[in-house]
């Protein structure tokens, strides 16, 4: 099976109970989505004077990108269309309102409201079609057109999105720029397969020094931003994610694992507190065969 | 929900041209206190449709605010009517009730604080 959760159900399905409790439970997607989102603000690139903004959060989940926003001394509203994910929030306590609603539907905000919107790992979902009602293009447009509507001008969106491929990436890139957002895709880390994330980085507003896209993190230095003319097939090399990767089998090699492995979990055991044997000349010895 | 979201708010159905502001009915109302900050409420201050603010201050049982939007001068001295602003804006939370589309009747229900606005096939 696809490692994509886009392609096993649709998201207030995908995100029961049992998925929206990983979000408490694992520090590494906690670890990961915060990071995320400290780039995402960090890409806002709100005026620097200390007075909280009100910002929005497309996707907010379990509100791990809200409490980013919070520290970060802002009001936000969160969007999700997952109940249980909204559960997990609500009892994470986050300062944020949320609301229960499908981005694809328009956001329904009253025009020229809102100072910036950030989305972590979201807006890939309006490309799929779950129920037969479901037109990804006037999604897309509906998504795009009421999040042009609800940002203040000069505004600036940034979505972390995962596209599953080229097409996807210019799908959701075109219909931006139909509405009327300036901007384009910045790339942290493009040469890295799994490190790689893409953020669509957008201003309200006709083009104008603000809109410059700013560069992606790459460890050459070099700069990374790309608008949406590049369809060249150095990009379609490098667009695998860790997320399309098949899952790493367990290695078993015929010997066993060998003396050196077992050594060096001991050590990690030992390092941890736990109670281990000490190392002997019988320990990861091999069994006689009358055994 | 806090009265700074509802008015943001507004219906998304299709076809309705003046979805602003929604109707708040009340069950339950709780208030939670959070920390003054005079210049959040400065900056959100023109974003702020008085007229639906005030009314849905006084449907959620707060009735402390003028009823005509005040001079954004009182902002920079007033302490006193930025602290009722503040509590209006920020602290009154709707637990449990409807927001209510003023065109349609369309009900959105608010089940722990968080308003369902999906809309069903037909609507979108």
């Amino acid at each position: 099976m696809s490692s994509r959760p886009e392609l096993q159900a649709p998201p207030e399905i995908f995100y029961d109970d049992v998925e929206a409790r990983k979000y408490t439970s694992s520090s590494r997607i906690a670890e990961i989505q915060t990071k995320l989102s400290e780039r995402a603000l960090e890409l806002l690139a709100l005026p620097d004077d200390g007075v909280p903004r009100l910002l929005l959060d497309i996707g907010c989940g379990s509100g791990l990108s809200g409490e980013t926003i919070t520290e970060n001394g802002h009001q936000w509203i969160g969007f999700d269309i997952s109940e249980s994910m909204l559960n997990v929030a609500l009892q994470n306590e986050v300062e944020g309102d949320l609301l229960l609603g499908d981005m694809g539907q328009g956001l329904g905000l009253r025009p020229g409201v809102i100072d910036g919107a950030i989305s972590i790992s979201a807006v890939q979902w309006l490309c799929n079609a779950d129920k037969s009602s479901h037109e990804p293009r006037l999604r897309l447009k509906a998504f795009f057109g009421s999040l042009y509507r609800c940002l203040a001008r000069g505004a600036r969106a940034v979505l972390q999105v995962y596209p599953e491929n080229l097409a996807q990436r210019e799908l959701i890139l075109s219909y931006a720029m139909r509405s009327g957002f300036a901007g384009g895709v910045v790339v942290d880390y493009p040469h890295s397969t799994k490190k790689r994330k893409e953020y669509l980085v957008l201003t309200c507003g006709p083009p104008s020094l603000s809109s410059v896209v700013p560069s992606g993190k790459g460890e050459d230095g070099e700069s990374c931003s790309d608008d949406e003319s590049s369809g060249d097939e150095e990009n379609q090399t490098v667009c695998i994610s860790d997320r399309h990767r098949p899952q790493k089998k367990q290695k078993v090699n015929k010997k066993g694992k060998g003396r050196e492995w077992v050594l060096r979990k001991k050590d990690q055991m030992r390092r941890k507190g736990n109670v281990v044997p000490p190392d002997t000349k019988y320990t990861a010895r091999k069994r006689k065969a009358r055994f | 929900m806090r009265l700074l979201t509802h008015n943001m708010l507004s219906s998304n159905i299709k076809g309705v041209t003046k979805g602003f502001p929604l109707k708040i009915e009340v069950e339950k109302v709780v208030e939670k206190q959070v920390e003054i900050n005079h210049d959040f409420l400065r900056n959100i201050f023109p974003k702020i449709d008085w007229k639906a603010f005030s009314d849905a201050a006084r449907t959620m049982g707060y009735v402390e605010l003028p009823e005509q939007a005040p001079d954004p001068s009182v902002l920079e001295s007033d302490l006193d009517f930025l602290t009722k602003f503040h509590h209006a804006l920020l602290e009154l939370h709707l637990e449990e009730g409807a927001l209510v589309c003023p065109e349609t009747g369309r009900k959105f229900p608010v089940n722990k604080g968080i308003p369902n606005m999906l809309l069903h096939e037909d609507e979108v």
